[in-house]
């Protein structure tokens, strides 16, 4: 079943309907596409009891987006802060919140980060399309349309897996929530192509701060800073391209692989970007600074596990908050007299 | 070739590709489908998905799910016993092509440049069949080989900003398809009524890599019959 919760009042910038992304087809050329800080797409999908993979909005910073809800729901919004909203009060963020029917959720100026992940119990409901529910606009594909939110769009959500009771007391403990800055030093495994540079090429790689440039989307983050130099070619025969792989053209200026990439590309690669660290580099803005530090494959499927671990913990950790029950009844007695009363929190 | 030529790339935390040589070739290319295909075989729990290209091999892996050494023992042994893999004999693909006009704005400056008259770069373009070493770049964007020097012919100085679906064109030494209305700088000589990336079929594309296409021109009547037939 299919409930509508969202009517788009205001688009925004670029709001799009993400996932984890579209797996399996990249040999036929399409791109992976999902969220751009996955840690937070799957935190804002736990906050509201909803398996890890389901799709959310991403809403991109620098823009105005207005939602009305048009079903009581449970929401959750992770991410960057973009000063969000109900109605005139302020909308904490990393925790499942109540939402009425008819009341206005709206975003407006970035404070930090740049991506923000509205999640809705149950997960939005569109159509799979080759698996995923990401939007790709390039090809059309995914979401709605295969296109950002416009106005007047009606978002609907399958049924929650929870009575919705149950889930609005779901916040994320201050320790796991992100620190997103303007700065951000990410670790890499160097190659496959690190081969292609001078030494001091290398060098400039690793000890440089970069800038993302205006010239920055959803497929990569261009960056400027000192060049590269290149031992001889300047580009490879056409292979693969990771989430996160660091490619430097002819120009010398590395070229950050994201989401939308394609699967493929000629440019030599000089590292990758950890897993762990790729979500960090979704969050950057044009104008802020990122450093490159090089680490082995080891310690990177270390990070990984531990990852992977600080997500289960945050799992259990929500659902033993889902145990609390969300009334309660007190036994309340007033000059002799006992009065029976319940107490729970109403929706904002 | 040589056994040891062959190399393990770790790229990033999450893959690794199979080089088996630093060259494009129709060998070369042979090999990397042939592993895919012997990797796939195997399921082997762990791998993600996989991605031929040219002259390598992408696995993609979850290091959650499997050690990253034990995955290159299992692919050791998979290269060792490729002699006893087998993949379908490749398939010729028709692609019905209408050539010239507007389907094809730059096949007068093709033949021009080329010294050659439209008729001989259709007769040259449509006379051989082209290799699919791999899909890429963007959905259904086929890289073909084999396409005949005579008829190379520089990209745009300044592409397009639009160019149709089903497009074909040249860039210097190579022919191809553009599946979807996208930008581009290929010199376009033709169009062709077939759906390229189709994302509601499983596979989404009409051919696979290690397949040949051959173009086969059509009047326009025909481009559009076969447009309208295709809804």
């Amino acid at each position: 079943m299919s409930i509508p919760v969202f009517e788009v009042l205001e688009p925004g910038l670029l709001t799009t309907v993400q996932d984890l992304g579209r797996i399996g087809y990249q040999r036929y050329g399409v791109p992976v596409s999902g969220g751009m800080d996955a840690f937070s797409l799957k935190i804002a999908n736990l906050l509201v009891a909803n398996d890890i993979d389901k799709a959310v909005l991403e809403i991109t910073g620098l823009g105005l987006m207005k939602l009305k809800i048009l079903n009581r729901t449970v929401i959750a919004l992770t991410g960057a802060d973009l000063t969000p909203m109900i109605d005139t009060s302020p909308l904490p963020m990393w925790r499942a919140i109540e939402v009425k029917k008819g009341v206005v959720l709206s975003l407006g100026e970035t404070r930090r980060g740049f991506r923000a992940y509205l999640s809705i119990a149950g997960g939005i409901d569109i159509p799979l399309v080759l698996g995923s529910r990401s939007t790709y606009c390039k090809a059309k594909i995914g979401g709605i349309e295969g296109r950002p939110l416009r106005k007047g769009d009606i978002i609907s959500s399958f049924l929650s897996k929870q009575p919705l009771e149950s889930i609005t007391h779901r916040y994320l403990p201050e320790d796991f929530i992100p620190d997103l800055t303007k700065e951000i030093e990410v670790r890499v495994i160097m190659g496959p192509q690190d081969d292609y540079f001078k030494k001091e090429g290398i060098q400039t790689f690793l000890n440089s701060w970069y800038r993302v440039s205006p010239e920055s989307d959803r497929t990569g983050y261009r960056l400027s800073g000192p060049r590269i130099t290149h031992k001889d070619k300047t580009d490879i025969i056409t292979d693969a391209i990771p989430l996160g792989a660091i490619q430097v053209p002819g120009d010398g200026l590395p070229i950050i692989l994201m989401a939308d990439r394609g699967p493929t590309g000629g440019y030599p690669k000089i590292a990758c970007i950890l897993s762990v660290d790729v979500d960090k580099v979704g969050q950057l803005k044009p104008g802020d600074k990122i450093k490159f530090k090089k680490i082995d494959i080891k310690e990177a499927h270390e990070l990984l596990r531990a990852e992977n671990e600080k997500l289960l913990k945050i799992n259990n950790i929500l659902n033993e908050q889902s145990k609390i029950p969300a009334k309660k009844r007190y036994r309340v007695s007033i000059e002799g007299e006992t009065y029976e009363v319940t107490v729970e929190e109403l929706p904002i | 070739m040589p056994e040891e030529e062959i190399k393990n790339l770790i790229v990033g935390d999450k893959a690794v590709f199979i080089e088996f040589a630093n060259k494009i070739s129709p060998e070369i290319n042979r090999k990397v489908h042939i592993m895919a295909s012997a990797i796939e075989k195997k399921k082997i729990e762990g791998i993600v998905e996989i991605v031929p290209t040219y002259r390598s091999l992408s696995i993609y892996y979850d290091p959650l799910k499997i050690e990253l050494d034990n995955l290159l023992e299992k692919l050791e042994k998979i290269k060792n016993s490729l002699g006893e893999t087998k993949i379908p004999s490749p398939r010729v693909i028709e692609i019905p092509t209408v050539y010239g006009d507007k389907y094809g704005p730059d096949l007068e400056f093709v033949a021009k440049h080329n010294s050659l008259s439209q008729e001989e770069i259709i007769k040259i373009h449509s006379g051989k069949n082209y290799l699919v070493y791999m899909f890429g770049f963007s959905p259904g964007f086929t890289y073909l080989g084999g396409m005949d020097e005579r008829i190379a012919t520089p990209r745009l100085k300044t592409p397009r900003i639009k160019i149709a679906g089903g497009s074909v064109g040249i860039a210097e030494k190579q022919t191809g398809i553009y599946p979807l209305e996208s930008p581009g700088g290929w010199r376009l000589i033709g169009r062709t009524p077939l759906k390229l990336f189709n994302p509601d079929k499983e596979p989404p594309v009409p051919f696979l890599p290690g397949d040949y296409l051959k173009f086969t021109p059509i009047s326009e009547e025909e481009y559009s019959t076969q447009i309208r037939q295709s809804g």
